[in-house]
Parts: C-alpha cells; sequence; structure tokens
C-alpha cells in the first residue's frame, strides 16, 4: 500500500474527478430544470420564418424592461414551431398559419391545450423582377401559375419567357397559408422551387429576370424587386399591399400572426403576451413593417 | 505484480471499448433508424414510398414517395463526380509527379483549405456567384440547378479525390517508372501509360470516397438546387435531394406521423447508399494492398 501512488498517477486522478464532477454536475442540471416550469426565468419561442424579425425585436424590447427574463427565438417555420408545440420543445410558437385540424388532434393526444393569440397582421406579397413588364395579376392566375396550369409568361400577358416560380418550404406558415387561400387547398406543382428562406426568394427573384414570389410584408424593403398588385378577380380593381389594405381587407392574401401557447397563459408566457399587445408593443409590430391590430 | 497485471487489463479494455465505439454507433444509428421508420411498413405501407411524387404537405393527400429525392441525389452526384475526376486526379499527378517540392509546399496546404471550408460558406458563395454565372453561361431561365449544385459538391470532392489519388500514386514502385523512361518513353507516356495505370484502384478509390462524401452533403445543395422535388435527369433543372429533403422538413413533423417516418425511410436510403459506396472503395484499396490487411 505504501506505493499505491504510482499506481494512479496525477493525471488519472484528474480524469477520475472531472468525470464525478461531470456526472454531479448534469444530474444538478436536470434536477434544477424540473423545478416549476411556470416560474422559471426564460421563454422559448419557436416558429415562424415571418415571424422571426417582429419576435426578436419585441423580445429585446420585453427584456430591456424586465431584465430577469430571458428569451430564446428561433425560427425554422410555422409548421416547425407547431411541432415544437406539440413534441413539448418549446413554451410559445409563432405561427403565420392557424392550426391544421390534424395537428389539433395530435396535440389532444400529447395532452396539449393550444391556445391562440392573434398579435398582428401581415400581407403575403407576389414580387417580380422590376424589369417584368406585367402590371397586376389576379388570384385565379396565381393559382394556375402554382398549381402549374401556366408554363410562361406569355399566358399572363407578358414576354415569351418560361415561368420559373418561387415557394418556400412546406415547413413555413406562408406555404401553407397560400396553399390553403391561395391555391384553394391544391397541390402545388412539383416544378415550383422551394427555397428555404424568405430572403432567398428575395435574392433569387432580384437575380434572375422571369422569376416570380411570395414574401411577407416586410421583407419587400430589400431586394432589388417590384410589387405586383394583387385582384380578387378578373374584373376587381388591382390592390396594392399596404397598410391600410391589409387592415380593411380589401388586399386578398392578408393573413393573421399568432402566437400559440400551451394552456391559457401564465406567468412569464403571460407578460409577455400582454406586452406585445400593449400600445408600446403593436408600435414596435407597426416599426418592423407589419400591421398592428387597430 | 498482481495490480500491475490488473491496471494493465483495465486499460487494455478501456482502449478496446474506445476503439470499437464507432462501431457501437453506426450499429445503434441503423437500428434507431430502423425502429422510428418500421410503423411506415404497416401503415400506410411501404409501398408508399416507391411512388413518383413527393408531396408530404397537402390539403388532400400526402405523398412520400421518394424516387424523385434518390434521382435529385444521384443526377447532382454523378455530375459533381463527373466535373471532380479530371481536375483531381490531374492534380494530384501534378503534384505528385510534375511539381517541384518547392511548389508542391505551397499548394497542398491550398487543398486542404479548400477541404475545410464549411459548405454553408460554399453555399453561399454559390448563390451568389456560381448560379448567376450558370444562368448566363447557358442562357437559362435560373441558376438554382442541379449543375450548380454539382459544381460545389465537387469543390468539395476535389481534396478527397487528389489526395488520396496523390498517395496512390506515390505508392507505384520507382522502378516501373525507371524502366519506363529507360525504355525510351517520355514523361508524358510514363506518366499516363504506366503510372497512373499502376495507381487506377487507389484512384478508383479515391473517387469513391468522393462520391460518399458528395452524396452526404447537405447545406450546400439545399441552397443552390432550387428544391424542386421532380424526376429528372436534365442538369438544367431543379432537383431536390434527400439530404435536403430530411434537412428542410425534420424541423417540421411531429414525431410519429407518417410524414416523419418517410423521412427516416429517407435517412435509411441514404445511409445504405454511403455505407455501399464506403465499402466499395475499401475494398478496392484493400485488394490492391493500399489499407493493411
Amino acid at each position: 500500500m505504501k506505493n499505491s501512488k504510482k499506481y494512479f498517477p496525477a493525471t488519472i486522478k484528474l480524469t477520475a474527478l472531472l468525470l464525478i464532477l461531470f456526472v454531479f454536475g448534469v444530474a444538478g442540471c436536470s434536477k434544477r430544470d424540473k423545478q416549476n416550469p411556470q416560474n422559471k426565468k426564460s421563454i422559448t419561442i419557436k416558429g415562424s420564418d415571418t415571424m422571426v424579425h417582429l419576435m426578436s425585436t419585441l423580445a429585446e424590447a420585453f427584456m430591456k424592461k424586465n431584465p430577469e427574463v430571458m428569451i430564446s427565438i428561433t425560427g425554422g417555420g410555422s409548421g416547425t414551431g407547431i411541432a415544437a408545440l406539440i413534441n413539448g420543445t418549446t413554451d410559445v410558437c409563432a405561427s403565420s398559419r392557424d392550426m391544421q385540424q390534424k395537428e389539433k388532434e395530435l396535440a389532444k393526444e400529447k395532452n396539449i391545450l393550444a391556445i391562440e393569440k392573434t398579435i398582428a397582421y401581415d400581407g403575403i406579397v407576389i414580387i417580380v423582377h422590376p424589369d417584368n413588364p406585367i402590371k397586376d395579376i389576379s388570384m385565379e392566375q396565381l393559382k394556375k401559375i402554382y398549381t402549374g396550369a401556366y408554363k410562361n409568361w406569355k399566358e399572363l400577358g407578358g414576354p415569351d419567357h418560361p415561368l420559373n416560380v418561387l415557394s418556400r418550404e412546406s415547413n413555413s406558415g406562408t406555404y401553407v397559408f397560400f396553399q390553403e387561400h391561395v391555391l384553394n387547398k391544391e397541390n402545388y406543382a412539383p416544378t415550383v422551387k422551394l427555397m428555404p428562406a424568405s430572403s432567398s426568394i428575395v435574392q433569387s427573384v432580384s437575380a434572375d429576370k422571369w422569376s416570380i414570389g411570395y414574401v411577407g410584408l416586410g421583407y419587400t424593403k430589400e431586394g432589388n424587386i417590384k410589387v405586383i398588385p394583387v385582384k380578387k378577380n378578373d374584373t376587381s380593381p388591382a390592390i396594392i399591399p399596404t397598410h391600410d389594405t391589409v387592415l380593411d381587407k380589401t388586399y386578398s392574401i392578408a393573413r393573421p400572426l399568432f402566437l400559440y401557447f400551451n394552456g391559457e397563459p401564465a406567468g412569464n408566457n403571460k407578460i409577455f403576451l400582454d406586452y406585445a399587445l400593449s400600445p408600446e408593443g403593436q408600435k414596435i409590430v407597426e416599426e418592423t413593417g407589419y400591421i398592428a391590430l387597430k | 505484480m498482481n495490480k500491475q497485471r490488473l491496471k494493465s487489463k483495465i486499460i487494455k479494455y478501456f482502449l478496446q471499448s474506445c476503439g470499437s465505439l464507432s462501431i457501437i454507433i453506426v450499429l445503434l444509428i441503423f437500428l434507431f433508424l430502423l425502429k422510428e421508420a418500421f410503423p411506415f411498413i404497416v401503415s400506410p405501407g411501404i409501398n408508399e414510398l416507391f411512388h413518383n411524387v413527393w408531396n408530404p404537405v397537402s390539403f388532400q393527400k400526402e405523398e412520400f414517395g421518394i424516387i424523385p429525392l434518390i434521382t435529385g441525389s444521384v443526377l447532382v452526384t454523378i455530375l459533381a463526380t463527373l466535373i471532380a475526376i479530371p481536375f483531381g486526379i490531374i492534380g494530384a499527378v501534378y503534384i505528385s509527379e510534375v511539381a517541384s517540392p518547392k511548389e508542391r509546399e505551397f499548394l497542398k496546404p491550398f487543398i486542404e483549405i479548400l477541404a475545410g471550408i464549411p459548405s454553408v460558406v460554399l453555399g453561399f458563395f454559390g448563390l451568389v456567384v456560381i448560379a448567376p454565372l450558370i444562368k448566363q453561361l447557358f442562357d437559362i431561365n435560373t441558376g438554382l440547378t442541379a449543375l450548380t449544385g454539382a459544381v460545389l459538391l465537387a469543390f468539395m470532392a476535389i481534396p478527397t479525390i487528389m489526395s488520396i489519388s496523390e498517395d496512390a500514386i506515390k505508392s507505384v514502385p520507382t522502378i516501373y517508372k525507371e524502366a519506363s523512361l529507360a525504355l525510351g518513353a517520355s514523361k508524358l507516356e510514363t506518366i499516363w501509360k504506366v503510372i497512373v495505370p499502376a495507381a487506377l484502384s487507389g484512384i478508383v478509390a479515391s473517387v469513391m470516397l468522393g462520391m460518399g462524401r458528395v452524396v452526404g452533403e447537405t447545406m450546400a445543395v439545399m441552397m443552390v438546387t432550387g428544391n424542386a422535388p421532380v424526376i429528372s435527369m436534365n442538369p438544367f433543372t431543379s432537383v431536390r435531394t434527400m439530404t435536403a429533403t430530411i434537412a428542410a422538413e425534420m424541423g417540421e413533423v411531429t414525431i410519429g406521423s407518417e410524414h416523419y417516418m418517410a423521412l427516416f425511410w429517407v435517412g435509411i436510403v441514404l445511409l445504405i447508399m454511403t455505407f455501399s459506396l464506403n465499402m466499395i472503395s475499401y475494398r478496392v484499396l484493400k485488394k490492391y494492398g493500399m489499407i493493411d490487411k
């Protein structure tokens, strides 16, 4: 036993010590996380890419007033956020579309009661390259473009060039909203290009002359793009998406933006929701390019 | 010294478990994929996977045909390999046979840097630089095509092909070269007719490994191929690869849904593809004695 020190050199001892610390550390962490989920000082918000800019600006202003609360925001798409709410991996879900029946059933199976709160409005804007001579577009034409019935700008009264149709990925709320309200629940044509983010649609439309794409109102400030006014049907006037036309619903592709909670919001979740709906929060909504509730 | 023996035994087992860790991890991953994907066979049935339409989000009927995704991956991989082979092999020949030692010292680190560029950076470069270039060059509607993705992936495969081919060429015995030169063959003839054929097995293996890298690459292809799930072998159309589909859609799915399981099937197909590519290259290398038995 006198020589026992030799068998355990310093490095081995150190490793063992680290291992023990690690195990205890992990145990400690998991213990702390389980305490009082309602009173914890952090909120995770996941979901709509359209709303990421809005949510992060709101959260920044909120954290300045309530420094004890940490808010972390991730995008990924409304579908991603709703799935995360159902899977229990986020506190709040930001979504630019409402939950589908199927998702509600899944949530019920997992004992999640999704409560929906509208915090702002948004218009979906149809964008093309500035050199494109097209003046306006009707809902019917949009449907034909995205379901693949139209393949050439000629069919829309434009020059003889094939259409390059751009859409968001299927995890996007804008994708599903567009499918529901513009395509009347029909399927997108397989030739439609699915872009990973709204900014890549803007980027691609400004680079490729004969592209058409859709993005949220907040994305029209950047890029070399032209916003196309939309007609409800062939005879109605072409409406440009603006604050007023979205709010009074004369613009055809307007939608509410939601926050979803698991159960009636309480604790910090409620304080945050109240802040978003307060005049101060609604002012941020307007400043970031979305449309306030009133 | 019993304690000494015990100690060495413990260390031996520790090292052994470290060594077999990767095997265990691969097996566990495969089992996990199968476990998550399996219920799909019961409902809606494995036949659903062999349809021609991938349309997982629909108000009518969701369709999980993975054929367009497979053809997308195959098209991009083949194109990328075709682009990468000449550059990779000629580069390897140059570095090992023609370049002066000084040049070699200069070139090799750059190849390593090319291998180390994060794929998202490469993807961004592709979106802003390569896509408009390809659009102009071929006078097509958009630069977001299978070809654009293939060019970017070729950038990733070239370092792999180059460095392994270079090893293969270096391991060709110098007597071959000397004999060829002594018989009056020129340097160029010696390289193409003697050295390269002698190193061919290693070169083939390097191409296979490069392909394995290309098949599994995600971020760069997702950013530049347009992601339209159409069945096409035309390099100027948009395609959707298996990797991009998993990356783009995994986040949105509810655990246990049909869409979730379909994505796991895509993952299994992908794993089998990369696994067989790696196996083939391993076999080739082993057969010609480039890996110790």
